[in-house]
């Protein structure tokens, strides 16, 4: 119990009671005090998050046990915190890109009402604690915690803005899409109980071997349901792009730092159980690339400067699970990382953008914002050169290294992923020639107003350019440079028994570095070219009155899968709502009640003429009634 | 002399009770009718107690029953006494003793 780790409760802690602080004391609190609080507690958080990353990489992995959660005959549950490389990577993530966005959000909120500030200071910090309880859980129930928490506070943050109610609409999205997922989880997690009595992770997975290939497929796609609703993939992602009603500050943190990777991470942390269920695996990897492909062809059309990075989430999420769904593990997490860095930038870049244009966000009235804004234009190209895939910055490893597990594994799977990069890189730099090159559409109010955000806005986003382009140098392939692939050495010891036995199980044929170069060779020109073409069209992008046809109406529309999920799902639960609150509800329920009522209220009426107060008709009735006694005596 | 006729007199006199308290209004006439019900419980219970230990020997068989019938004697006699004080205290409010004058609970 003596080990250094022991401490590491601090780091979920100290949000819980910025939390506390902000959401009891937001009546009283000022503005500069609860930004204050809440930015610091995660400085905090992150600092000691630093400090276990080190004891983790000189070896210092510990299960922090603190109490008892749950404590039946069978059942035995604790509150415990498991903190090993993968979490202390994430750890850092969450925190690390989490005090950037609060940093951020203290200027970027700075027009709402005090109460209101500090209410999203707490929100977002409950926000950060839940995901850091997901990450730091040493069992399934201690994640799921944390699982239901980032729910919820999802759920809160769209909803900010709760005066309009397209807002809650998203927000209650959302949610209800989350809890399909997190039904999943919880039957895994059921699942797991019943055949192992177990859900600390290091029980489950040493003991693996008592599990039916029937019950480790049943558990791991059931996991990967509550996966697919948390990372928002097919067919659950529609609630990603809509969660961009809430605050921009938000749509980073639940893309970036928190929420969407809670997924990734809880197949990566399961990764052995996935790697013995191959079907599982392939159905992870068809469903990442399917999604990675659609949602980048719906964001080629999106005029929503947010509902296009949305999109591109969603896509590059895809990829994660490809990466998952191919066992390249370490790909994937070191995917998420740059993805961290590279959104949280976009996303906080957009965000600067719409401040700049007061709330304006389609990109359709915007442009020529570069000579407004340098240091969000300067910062936003690099993060798009990054998410284009661009050598050297972060998500080129990164993104290589999925598409070369890939292509190991099927060529079709690189094929269809080299072309989603080849979107990613056109639609990105549309956006970026939208917004940034031309001349500027807007009004001439706007016009007057633009301007370069104050410093608590480009600073995080300067730090957040640098990782961006710096990120992916932990992760340089092993031909560039020997040894360069510091972080696959480093999650070695999480991955390991998954890579032992996926190398027994499939026959290991290494890729030459001539196939790799050629692969990496033509993802780079594919997006090049695909980069300098968006460059070109969209940099003297004219605004157009025509309507768009065919397929460009049908991207435009997002393919129109929220009119379809419209149609087959929330219309007949509706219609039947609607036949339950007004037939049955209406007629049967309050009619029985009611009717209860008036049985009870008219017989009294009549019953009540009985008491005439004369004596001598009750005496009749008392022997007319001992008179019925003796009768049914007697004969019955 | 057998049981029956007993009983049949105790019936009789029980009914005539029952009858005179459903049809009469006299409130006096009324409490002697109940009291004619009491007594004819108490005929029975002394008629029973006597055929029921005619084979004993003992020289106190059947006496419990009629030591009984006494106890229901006294208290009869209480409650006639109360009885009464509530039909003098009736006719004094009253000028009646017609039970159907007491129908103020109605209402």
């Amino acid at each position: 119990m003596n080990n250094t780790l022991q401490i590491v409760w601090l780091i979920p802690f100290l949000p819980l009671i910025s939390f506390l602080i902000n959401g009891l004391g937001r009546n009283q609190l000022s503005k500069t005090l609860s930004g204050f609080i809440g930015s610091g507690v995660i400085l905090a958080s992150f600092l000691i998050s630093i400090f276990v990353f080190f004891q983790v990489k000189n070896g210092n992995t510990h299960v922090a046990h603190y109490f008892d959660f749950i404590n039946t005959a069978t059942l035995k549950v604790g509150f415990d915190f498991q903190i090993d490389q993968l979490s202390s990577l994430f750890l850092l993530i969450i925190t690390g890109v989490g005090f950037l966005i609060h940093v951020y959000s203290t200027s970027y909120m700075h027009e709402e009402e005090p109460k209101d500030f500090a209410k999203f200071f707490a929100y977002l910090n409950l926000f950060v604690f839940s995901m850091l309880l997901l990450v730091m859980g040493g069992n399934y129930i201690i994640m799921f915690i944390g699982w239901e928490g980032v729910g919820l506070c999802s759920y809160l943050l769209i909803g900010f803005w709760f005066k309009d109610n397209s807002n809650n609409d998203a927000a209650r999205k959302a949610f209800i899409m989350n809890r399909i997922g997190d039904f999943g989880f919880l039957l895994a997690v059921f699942w797991l109980v019943a055949k192992l009595g177990t859900t600390d992770y290091h029980d489950v997975f040493s003991n693996i071997d008592k599990l039916s290939l029937f019950d480790i497929t049943g558990i791991t796609l059931l996991l990967f349901v509550g996966a697919i609703g948390k990372s928002a993939q097919i067919p659950l992602y529609t609630w990603l792009p809509d969660a961009m009603a809430g605050p921009t500050p938000v749509s980073a943190l639940i893309h970036a730092a928190t929420m969407v990777t809670a997924g990734i991470y809880m197949i990566a942390r399961s990764n052995i159980l996935f790697t013995m269920a191959p079907f599982a695996q392939s159905l992870i990897a068809v469903i990442g690339l399917a999604t990675a492909f659609f949602a980048a062809t719906i964001a080629l059309k999106q005029n929503d400067i947010k509902k296009v990075l949305a999109y591109s989430t969603v896509s590059q999420l895809g990829y994660m699970f490809l990466a998952l769904g191919v066992g390249a593990y370490t790909g994937a997490v070191f995917h998420v990382m740059t993805h961290a860095f590279f959104k949280a930038l976009l996303f906080l870049g957009a965000g600067s953008v719409i401040h700049a244009m007061g709330g304006e966000q389609d990109m359709r009235n915007m442009g020529g914002l570069k000579k407004y804004m340098s240091i969000t234009h300067i910062t936003f190209l690099l993060g798009c050169l990054t998410i284009a895939g661009m050598p050297p910055f972060a998500a080129f490893f990164s993104k290589d290294q999925i598409l070369a597990k890939a292509f190991e594994s099927n060529p079709v799977y690189w094929a269809v992923g080299v072309i989603t990069a080849f979107m990613t890189a056109f639609y990105m730099f549309r956006l970026y020639g939208m917004t940034f090159l031309g001349k500027f559409r807007g009004t001439h109010e706007q016009e007057h107003h633009l301007h370069e955000s104050p410093s608590a806005i480009t600073l995080p986003l300067i730090i957040l350019a640098v990782l961006a382009v710096a990120g992916g140098w932990i992760g340089i392939p092993e031909m560039f440079m020997h040894g360069g692939d510091r972080l696959e050495a480093f999650l070695e010891p999480v991955f390991s028994k998954s890579n032992e036995l996926s190398a027994s199980l499939h026959a290991q044929h290494e890729l030459s570095h001539t196939t790799e170069y050629t692969l990496m060779a033509v993802s780079v020109i594919g997006a090049l070219i695909a980069l300098m073409y968006a460059w070109n069209k969209y940099g003297k992008y004219q605004k157009s009155t025509t309507e768009e046809t065919g397929i460009r109406k049908a991207l435009a529309n997002k393919w129109y899968v929220d009119e379809f999920y419209d149609a087959i799902i929330v219309k007949p639960i509706q219609s039947i709502a609607g036949f339950l609150n007004s037939i049955v509800e209406k007629k049967a329920i309050d009619g029985f009640v009611n009717g209860v009522g008036k049985a009870v209220n008219y017989s009294s009426r009549q019953i009540r003429l009985l008491q005439n107060g004369q004596v001598s008709s009750y005496m009749l009735l008392m022997v007319v009634a001992t008179l019925i006694l003796f009768i049914i005596q007697l004969f019955l | 002399m057998p049981i029956n006729y007993y009983i049949f007199l105790a019936l009789a006199l029980f009914s005539i009770g029952v009858i005179g308290v459903l049809i009469r209004r006299n409130a006096i006439i009324i409490f002697m009718c109940i009291e004619l019900m009491l007594n004819a419980a108490n005929l029975l219970l002394v008629a029973f107690s006597k055929i029921h230990t005619a084979t004993s020997s003992l020289p106190t068989a059947g006496s419990d029953a009629q030591i009984f019938v006494f106890f229901i004697m006294v208290v009869a006699a209480a409650e006639v006494s109360v009885g009464l004080a509530i039909i003098v205290m009736m006719y004094r409010n009253t000028h009646s003793i017609d039970v159907n004058f007491l129908n103020r609970l109605k209402n």
